[in-house]
């Protein structure tokens, strides 16, 4: 009977993601923090599956959360549906000011980083180089940020360190493959949250392989730049 | 006594929806214009990591971003809401607005604004099947974005609404037509005349001016 219960409970929550994707590992990272039951459903993007298609038919992405049959996709609105269902260990602060810092540095995450932490793997020349002097600009931002706390969120992770999240495992993966140090002494505070970060349980648990991860952060960087 | 200031730049669209959300909630604050090729310090200091308008101050401290502006806006105001409670609602009026701003999907309107030949027709197929998208499966058979009455989102296609027909106007060529595209039509109608939103809308002749140059400008850049 409790199993039944507990199987119903993991019926009305599905998370579609891939194993890799760091838009669905901070989804992951949510309802852990919330001990919300789901299932995950690990998508092949090459060939995605009638039901990801059916239930995100505009972007045709990962993640995107089910719950109780109803879609949402987005990783940020994901992450803020989450918190406005389940309002155990909170993501967001109650203070609109704080609540609007914690979106902002996620969107920065996201619109600003992520991009110039790609551009700088995936081009070459000049551009690689332009993309490097954005990566230390952007870098420089963050590290303000985290003057006088311990994590984005303060004394508790919340939505911008969910969203900064997967920078704590990329960012050695490209240091690696690369040869190239993005995260050093100047940056002392972001080293630190980094650290921290991947040291809690419920993200240490929660990380993809990290073989796993260098050799499909190899091949796609041998796709760049292919030896001649 | 509060002080609210906006820091905009006429005739931005993100600057629009910033006052369109505090003029809706009857929330007084101060405008301040910026010349974006002459930033003042008051904006670098405000937002010193994007250097953009348009920017929020409220009671001295800054926020940058609309999108997340009119979040803060709507939990600060809480009165006349443009979001709907529940949360998955919620989570859909968020998705359009992220949709909305998503620089993917501005580019065909950009092209649209200031492309020539080939790429422009491109860009008007392209951004006709963006409004075709808007009106199938954002607006519905609702009013507004927001259903009976205004919402964020409303306020993020606002654009559309507030200066689509300009663009058109110079360019020559009408995507958002009442044949095809008749609720959304509509809803540029109704948006227009909304009480408080009729009153702060770009002027015709104005718009019509800054956007001619704008398009001039932007094609002598590329011509050199």
């Amino acid at each position: 009977m409790k199993d039944d219960i507990a199987n119903n409970m993991s019926e009305e929550v599905k998370l579609f993601k891939t194993w890799s994707t760091p838009y669905g590992l901070r989804v992951v990272w949510a309802l852990k923090l919330k001990g919300i039951q789901y299932k995950a459903i690990d998508e092949d993007l090459s060939n995605k599956s009638a039901l990801l298609l059916r239930f995100n038919p505009v972007h045709k992405k990962v993640p995107v959360l089910v719950h109780n049959g109803k879609p949402i996709s987005e990783s940020l609105v994901i992450l803020e549906y989450i918190d406005e269902t389940w309002k155990q260990n909170p993501i967001l602060p109650e203070d609109p000011f704080e609540k609007a810092r914690a979106r902002f540095w996620g969107k920065f995450n996201d619109e600003k980083l992520i991009p110039s932490i790609w551009d700088a793997f995936s081009r070459e020349g000049k551009e690689q180089e332009d993309a490097f002097v954005a990566i230390m600009e952007n870098l420089k931002f963050v590290e303000e940020e985290l003057k006088g706390k311990k994590f984005f969120g303060g004394e508790k992770i919340g939505l911008a360190d969910l969203a900064f999240g997967s920078l704590a495992n990329l960012i050695y993966v490209f240091e690696e493959l690369t040869g190239l140090k993005l995260v050093d002494e100047r940056y002392p505070l972001l080293s630190a949250w980094m650290q921290k970060f991947s040291e809690l349980p419920i993200i240490k648990d929660n990380w993809p392989p990290h073989d796993k991860m260098i050799i499909k952060y190899q091949a796609l960087y041998e796709k760049y730049h292919p030896t001649k | 006594m509060e002080e609210v200031k906006v820091l905009g730049s006429w005739p931005s669209p993100y600057g629009f929806r910033v006052q369109w959300a505090l003029e809706l909630k009857g929330v007084e604050y101060e405008y301040i214009d910026e010349d974006l090729f002459n930033k003042s310090d008051m904006l670098l200091k405000y937002n010193p990591v994007h250097k953009k308008i348009p920017v929020l101050v409220h009671n001295g401290k800054s926020i940058a971003e609309s999108a997340v502006i009119l979040e803060y806006i709507e939990e600060t105001w809480p009165q006349n809401p443009l979001l709907p409670m529940d949360p998955y609602e919620r989570a859909m009026a968020r998705f359009w607005l992220n949709f909305v701003d998503n620089k993917d999907k501005a580019a065909p309107f950009v092209s649209f604004f200031i492309g020539v030949g080939e790429e422009h027709e491109k860009a008007a197929k392209e951004a006709k099947e963006l409004l075709t998208i808007f009106e199938e499966q954002g607006l519905g058979e609702k009013k507004y974005f927001g259903g009976e009455e205004i919402g964020m989102v409303d306020l993020a296609m606002g654009w559309i609404a507030a200066s689509l027909g300009v663009i058109e106007e110079i360019v020559d060529v009408k995507i958002l037509d009442a044949e095809s595209l008749p609720r959304l039509h509509a809803w540029v109608q109704n948006f227009r005349a909304y009480p408080v939103i009729k009153n702060n809308l770009p002027d015709h002749d104005k718009l019509l001016e800054n956007y001619t140059k704008k398009r001039e400008m932007f094609l002598a850049s590329i011509a050199t």
